[in-house]
């Protein structure tokens, strides 16, 4: 069920008890079937568990679409060493507002999730790196922890399973790379929240260096339905490439924007069209992002066809990244859309590797002086060039989140760019 | 394509391709330390030989056949039958563009920079750098820093390649820097007021800093990097050994850079190590030979010949037991001279005093490098050789029975400073040898000006028994002479024998003169110096 909206095309399945109170506490989730799919991964072996997911094809929801029962099934058997998982719930892609709403109305989700995650790769410790600034997810997740504590459900012998499982909510300070999965780790271990060098990938050496996987919030929540009723069931819904279903975070120019379950592979302008209401006040369709900021933009045409699974977006121009659909209409300005995501990432790099730290600002101050009637004709493949140097030369994909947007809206909008620059042509 | 090194297979090795150069490397070896070795260096700022990788400054990304991707190069590991490209097409492109990002906010102020003409960002801009940088934005300004020691930090001119911060938390291991804010905003700094006041090798971080960000502010606007001359040394500051560059102008040390050696001290040396080196420069040196009439007062300065003539027809007739005080500066050569010269006369003893420290000073992420108690850099060779070390720890007294000594008293190196005049009015005759004038020694008999180790060839032995070249990097003098060819000489006089003026010579005749150098070469001190053979005659303290 959607929130605050909801669709009748929808299928709940994670977003079931959306708005519903009742479902937050421990009470009226076990009345709703809650934990059920934890008592039967704890009948089965890690490695059914893992099988289940494996079948289910279910892809990661943080936005890379990885087959979350393989990375699983990388995590070393017999190491000797402790293992972790680590959930994350740093949501912090603008356009992106999921995993919060997962956490607010269905914590016992999340973390009955998360237990299972944790008996299928042998770890007896997870954390939830829950972003700083949801001040509400994190006080209803803490009290939801403290009370499965209380149940039996957490810490030693997990319903009388003989199973150790220790689970600890980490709220964020407020830096995007947080949620990168290896920057995650560092600001975890009490470090500068810098990604990684990988390899080693964290399966080898994760958090505080020992074998780690991580999965996004929505990932984690659900695996429950998943071992409950069983891969075949989850592959009803989807496409074969992107079974199941996908929580879309529209947001933008729409009547009804919010949270929509839906199969993915679903219509992209259906959605807009029929589920969200259409474009606000009637105005027409300029462009719309189908994955959060860090993906290239569609324009109209390219939305015509997109499907809304990981392949179908691909296929037209763009990623599924984790859905969050910003749709823009005829009057936007997409320089000015394009400049305040730059100047985002550009306040959100970490700073480590040159190309992003320089290049992301240097971006930023370009399309600024655009914007302001100062750029100059050469500015344009200048900004492409420079978003060329960007991409693929970096330790994380940042600074490939600030080229995508621009080198898509510079090919599909070129004329607005254009005409910045014949309006005066600037001095310096 | 041709052939580099045909090192046979082996299951240790890994056979590779750099820029059409076959090589064979060790297995675990990065791809920039195989280009390395096969000729290409890869430009890079964050990599760092003795420090982690962590792969962020992105210079050093290369083609690898295969690869979806440009690959860093400082932490690929090669593998067998890798295809490396570091001049493709795509890699130059690559670096330009990284190169050009480095420049958007660096002030270009080479000419009042002191790392210009030895800065990597000068280098790789002028050989691969666009020639215009196309930024148009005004420049970060973050002024000047007083990191606290002698290092200043220049912010404008940094490059982030956090090999300070590492340094720091890796090898000296007390984590006084960090990396401050993020983005282009990020600053290298140190934790409000604490600086590097507390940290003792903190010198090492302004060398291994690729640009003009960290500064020394003893070396501040002394030099031009192209002006200097570089010697290879040992400090004398300490009885490591650490092996350091002398650099100088218009013969004027300007500072001590440590030199790499993985045996001895990696890339590093310490602060107080490298700020002591004033002394070198110092004037009022001992120009010629001189010899006071026997009535005492009336100096006559002499030349050479009539010097070593003079006194070893003395040293002839009169013979008797030589007493030596020598200095822990003098060099293997110069001690195992003085043992010969004993030999040729009645016997005596060496004694020599040196200036000690209540605590070693390690660093903690280089095992093994420390500055040691004793702050003199040939402790080990005079023991070695035979020589007692007395007085105190300030390298004063012990010198009792000498100073009372009727027969022949020599005194090599050391200034006397906390004896009298009368040091040494019963002996029949009192020898200096000197570079600097001494207060005490001034009525000596004979008096002869000898160079400094900074002017000098020749050896010096650590405290791990490792003997270790070094090389003039000075003139000193006109007349000035190293003390073993003075006292060589003087061994010719007396006992007929010929006399060498060589300072390969005057090291083989070490082994001759003591069991411990038996069987060795001065050909197989380079480069990294050799370990004496262990001598369980020997008591260490």
């Amino acid at each position: 069920m959607g929130y605050p909206y909801s669709h009748p095309s929808e299928v709940s399945i994670i977003s079931k008890h959306f708005g519903d109170p009742d479902a937050r506490t421990l009470d009226g989730w076990m009345k709703n079937g809650g934990y059920d799919g934890l008592k039967k991964a704890l009948s089965m072996s890690p490695e059914e568990v893992i099988e289940i997911v494996k079948n289910s094809g279910l892809r990661g929801r943080g936005g890379a679409g990885f087959p979350t029962g393989l990375k699983w099934s990388f995590m070393p058997k017999d190491s000797g060493k402790p293992h972790y998982l680590l959930c994350n719930a740093d949501e912090s892609e603008p356009g992106t507002f999921k995993d919060r709403e997962l956490i607010r109305w269905t914590p016992h989700q999340l973390i009955e999730g998360c237990i299972i995650g944790a008996y299928a790769i042998g770890a007896e410790q997870v954390y939830i790196y829950c972003r700083g600034e949801f001040f509400e997810a994190n006080q209803v997740l803490g009290k939801a922890v403290e009370d499965a504590y209380e149940a039996g459900i957490l810490g030693e012998n997990i319903f009388g399973s003989g199973s150790t499982i220790e689970l600890t909510v980490h709220a964020g300070a407020g830096a995007y790379i947080c949620g990168e999965e290896t920057g995650l780790m560092n600001s975890l271990e009490g470090k500068r929240g810098e990604p990684r060098i990988k390899p080693p990938f964290p399966a080898a050496a994760g958090v505080f260096g020992l074998p780690t996987t991580i999965n996004n919030v929505e990932t984690l929540s659900v695996i429950p339905h998943i071992v409950r009723e069983g891969s075949d069931w989850y592959r009803q819904w989807g496409t074969e490439k992107s079974p199941g279903t996908k929580l879309f975070c529209v947001s933008g120019h729409v009547e009804r924007p919010g949270n929509y379950e839906l199969p993915l592979g679903f219509p992209l302008r259906k959605l807009i069209e029929d589920v969200c209401g259409g474009i606000k006040d009637k105005k027409n369709l300029k462009a719309v992002i189908p994955g959060g900021s860090s993906v290239p933009i569609l324009s109209k045409e390219q939305v015509e066809s997109c499907l809304l699974s990981y392949e179908g977006v691909q296929e037209a121009g763009s990623m599924l990244g984790c859905a969050s659909v910003i749709v823009m209409d005829e009057n936007t300005d997409i320089v000015h859309q394009v400049t305040r995501m730059a100047s985002f990432y550009a306040h959100e790099s970490c700073g480590q590797c040159t190309p992003c730290r320089e290049g992301t600002a240097w971006v930023t101050n370009i399309l600024k002086k655009m914007e302001a009637g100062q750029g100059k004709e050469e500015d344009l493949e200048t900004l492409i060039e420079l978003t060329d140097q960007m991409t693929g030369t970096t330790i994380c994909v940042l600074s490939d989140s600030v080229a995508a947007p621009v080198q898509s809206s510079i090919e599909h909008f070129r004329g607005e760019y254009q005409k910045l620059l014949n309006n005066g042509g600037g001095y310096d | 394509m041709t052939e580099h090194n045909s090192t046979p297979k082996d299951d240790q090795y890994v056979n590779l391709v750099v820029d059409d150069v076959s090589i064979s490397v060790e297995k675990g070896t990065t791809i920039l330390e195989a280009a390395k070795q096969a000729g290409t260096e890869v430009p890079h700022y964050c990599y760092h030989a003795g420090l982690s990788s962590p792969a962020q400054c992105r210079l050093c990304l290369v083609e690898v056949e295969g690869a979806p991707k440009l690959m860093p190069s400082c932490t690929t590991v090669v593998t067998e039958g890798q295809v490396v490209r570091t001049d493709s097409d795509v890699a130059t492109k690559m670096r330009q563009g990284v190169l050009e990002f480095y420049l958007v906010n660096h002030p270009l102020d080479c000419p009042i920079c002191d790392q210009s003409g030895e800065c990597d960002l000068q280098d790789f801009v002028f050989s691969e750098g666009r020639k215009h940088g196309r930024s148009r934005a005004a420049k970060r300004v973050l002024g000047r820093d007083d990191f606290g020691g002698d290092v200043l930090f220049y912010g404008d001119r940094c490059v982030m390649c956090t090999r300070c911060v590492r340094f720091m938390e890796e090898v000296e291991e007390k984590p006084l820097l960090s990396v401050v804010e993020r983005g282009n905003r990020s600053v290298i700094d140190t934790f409000f007021d604490q600086g590097l006041g507390d940290a003792e090798w903190a010198g090492n971080i302004v060398d291994i800093c690729p640009v003009g960000a960290l500064v020394s502010k003893d070396f501040l606007y002394k030099a031009r990097a192209w002006d200097l001359e570089h010697t290879p040394s040992i400090c004398p500051n300490c009885s490591m050994g650490c092996n350091i560059d002398i650099h100088t102008r218009d013969n004027v040390v300007q500072r001590f850079k440590p030199r790499e050696n993985k045996d001895v001290n990696g890339h590093w040396m310490c602060d107080y190590g490298r700020s002591r080196y004033e002394w070198l420069n110092e004037g009022k040196r001992i120009e010629e030979p001189l010899s006071t009439t026997s009535d005492g007062g009336l100096q006559t300065s002499l030349n050479w010949e009539e010097a070593l003539i003079g006194l070893g027809e003395k040293l002839k007739s009169s013979g008797g037991r030589l007493k030596v005080i020598a200095s822990p500066l003098s060099s293997n050569e110069d001690v195992g001279a003085t043992v010969r010269l004993i030999q040729a006369l009645g016997g005596g003893e060496i004694v020599f005093r040196s200036a000690t420290t209540s605590k070693e000073v390690p660093l903690p992420g280089f095992k093994g490098l420390k500055r040691t108690k004793y702050l003199a850099p040939n402790i080990e060779g005079l023991k070695v050789l035979g020589a007692k070390y007395v007085g105190d720890e300030k390298g004063s007294g012990g010198l009792q029975a000498i100073s009372q000594h009727t027969e022949i008293v020599l005194v090599m190196g050391d200034r006397l400073e906390d004896q009298t005049e009368k040091f040494g009015s019963e002996a029949e005759l009192l020898i200096y040898l000197g570079s600097h004038f001494s207060e005490a020694l001034q009525e000596a008999d004979f008096i002869f000006p000898i160079n400094t180790f900074a002017e000098t060839s020749g050896t010096f032995t650590n405290c791990d028994r490792r003997v270790q070249k070094f090389s003039g990097s000075l003139e000193g003098p006109c007349e000035a002479r190293p003390a073993w060819s003075v006292l060589n000489d003087l061994i010719s006089i007396i006992t007929g024998s010929e006399s060498s003026q060589n300072v390969a010579d005057a090291f083989n005749q070490l082994s001759g003169t003591s069991e411990v150098f038996a069987g060795t070469s001065y050909s197989d001190l380079m480069p990294q110096g050799f370990k004496l053979k262990h001598d369980p005659q020997m008591t260490r303290d």
